[in-house]
């Protein structure tokens, strides 16, 4: 925003603070007529009056006055909570652009009294302020649906992911699809956390059902035995396909002393020999 | 400064950690605890930080040093209760506390010493059980 | 983009470590960051402050919310010193190495627990330390 300071700017403030009623009226009627239902009236007159203040401050300080940086932080608020009650960016811009036109129709009834080329000059200043708030508010709904979109992706994640118990003191967690860095950090934290839920001592992350790992995948896997391991707990992985032995050794990863198995069926027979539980074949019993 | 007091239980001695600790209280304890092993001859130690909300390198190095001191005094040191968020910061950070023994929480902690044998009391707990 | 929130706190004690530490879990918290993610930022700030404490002879911290460009939210914590400074910073960067008696993870630990990390430093002169988080 960088309109000259000029002088003439009040008179619009003028305008502004003369017919505040009258305005104020005609802005929230065009904008219920959108919003209708979703917003109650009285919540909606509340918003506006309080904008309506902001603007009229603006309009007489110009844009270098402080009633420039409020609007807009009020009118980002105002966009991210309709993006979260899922109003379309339409419906949210309109909370700004509704101002011209009742501003517009005030300037033509009262043509006869103040209008004048003077005040037109103005007014279109005004609104290219307006136009400028608008896009703000589109900038701040889209960057808020943006957020909403991560945070559901977010959900989705620990959704797909499910720690299961194998045995008392045992749990595992079986991957399946792509793992990329994001997916296994989120894995790794709920399997730690469901070993304090469930005072379990073992952990089996079987990988049968990943396609590839990464370099970072595979260290994220190396970490959580690290960390279960400083909690008290111990991890076994099953399931690692001959392609990914390959990958691992080819990316030079240390696996150390972490045990590995060929299938679940065996990391679970290997925990259940370390926790101390004998099988013993039913026929012979 | 706060001092962590050091519990004893039979010939365990319980430190649960419930403060934000600051440098001299980790000092302070490491010297107490090695007073207290050698006077009361306590045969295992538990460090119980269920309560602890960080571990950063100083409080970490603690523990390791802990162990092994208590360790040439003739008793095991048993770190319990270490939060997963906590857990994964030590790994990031690139302390592996190698040579302290963990478990999930006191009563495995207990089951830990007991299993050395080299403690009367965590024997005796497990019978009451 | 700071806002009004901004704690200033300055290193003379071991308890001013600890206060650091409340700052900076209080501003993670407020700016919504994982339950990992604060704990990992809050241990950097425990390890910079203790830096500061020790070898920067003191010095303040100022711990802050932050938003980036695209409206996401994060912790940051700028940690100022006016001790020797560090003479090879590369060097100090090194998994291991230490000056002092420490593990020598005190920066590159630090560096590793949070977004951006940033260094600058005179020797004479001190040290600035700026790390952010950001909520992922």
């Amino acid at each position: 925003m960088t309109q000259p300071g000029s002088a003439g700017q009040t008179r619009i403030a003028q305008l502004l603070t003369e017919h505040r009623d009258d305005v104020l009226g005609r802005w929230v009627a065009a904008v219920a007529g959108t919003v209708r239902g979703r917003i109650t009236e009285r919540e909606l007159r509340h918003e506006s009056e309080e904008l309506y203040g902001l603007l009229v401050r603006q309009a007489a300080d110009g844009p270098a006055g402080t009633a420039a940086d409020e609007l807009r932080s009020m009118l980002a608020d105002l966009s991210r909570s309709r993006a979260r009650q899922g109003f379309t960016p339409s419906e949210t811009a309109v909370s700004v652009f509704a101002l011209k036109q009742a501003l517009f129709s005030l300037l033509e009834e009262k043509a006869d009294v103040d209008a004048d080329a003077k005040t037109y000059r103005e007014f279109v200043l005004f609104s290219s302020v307006l136009d400028d708030l608008g896009l703000h508010t589109f900038e701040t709904f889209a960057a808020a649906r943006e957020q909403v979109i991560a945070d559901q992706a977010e959900s989705l994640l620990e959704l797909s992911t499910p720690v299961v118990k194998l045995w008392d003191g045992i749990v595992a967690v079986p991957l399946i699809g792509t793992l990329d860095s994001a997916r296994t950090q989120v894995v790794m934290e709920s399997l730690l956390q469901t070993l304090v839920d469930t005072g379990s001592r073992y952990a089996v992350i079987d990988i049968t059902g990943v396609a590839a790992v990464d370099t970072e995948v595979a260290q994220h896997l190396l970490k959580t035995v690290v960390a279960a391991r400083l909690m008290g707990a111990e991890c076994v992985i099953s399931g690692i396909r001959p392609q990914i032995a390959h990958t691992i050794v080819t990316l030079g990863i240390e696996f150390a002393d972490i045990v590995t198995k060929a299938t679940l069926a065996d990391a679970l027979a290997h925990v259940l020999r370390q926790s101390g539980v004998q099988i013993i074949s039913g026929g012979q019993a | 400064m706060d001092r962590v007091p050091v519990l004893k239980i039979g010939d365990i001695l319980l430190v649960s950690i419930q403060i934000d600790l600051q440098d001299q209280s980790v000092l302070a304890l490491q010297e107490d605890l090695a007073e207290r092993i050698v006077s009361t001859g306590a045969r295992g130690v538990i460090i119980d930080i269920t309560a602890v909300e960080i571990v950063d390198s100083f409080i970490g190095r603690m523990f390791a040093t802990i162990a092994s001191m208590s360790r040439l005094l003739d008793a095991e040191t048993v770190v319990v209760g270490m939060r997963p968020a906590v857990a994964i910061t030590l790994v990031e950070l690139g302390l592996s506390l190698g040579g302290v023994r963990t478990a999930l929480d006191l009563e495995k902690g207990l089951a830990l010493l007991n299993a050395d044998g080299v403690s009367q009391t965590a024997r005796a707990l497990r019978d009451i059980r | 983009m700071t806002t009004s929130d901004d704690v200033e706190i300055p290193i003379a004690t071991g308890d001013d470590v600890v206060r650091v530490r409340q700052a900076t879990r209080t501003a993670a918290g407020a700016a919504r960051l994982s339950l990992v993610d604060q704990t990992k930022v809050v241990t950097a700030a425990s390890e910079l402050a203790r830096n500061t404490l020790v070898y920067g002879g003191g010095g303040e911290a100022l711990v802050s919310q932050v938003t980036d460009e695209r409206g996401r939210a994060g912790v940051r914590i700028v940690f100022r010193d006016e001790g020797p400074g560090i003479a090879d910073v590369d060097l100090a960067l090194t998994d291991g190495w230490t000056s002092g008696q420490g593990l020598g993870l005190g920066l590159t630990g630090a560096r590793r627990l949070v977004d951006a990390f940033d260094l600058e430093t005179a020797v004479g002169q001190g040290t600035t330390i700026t790390v952010t988080k950001w909520r992922r």
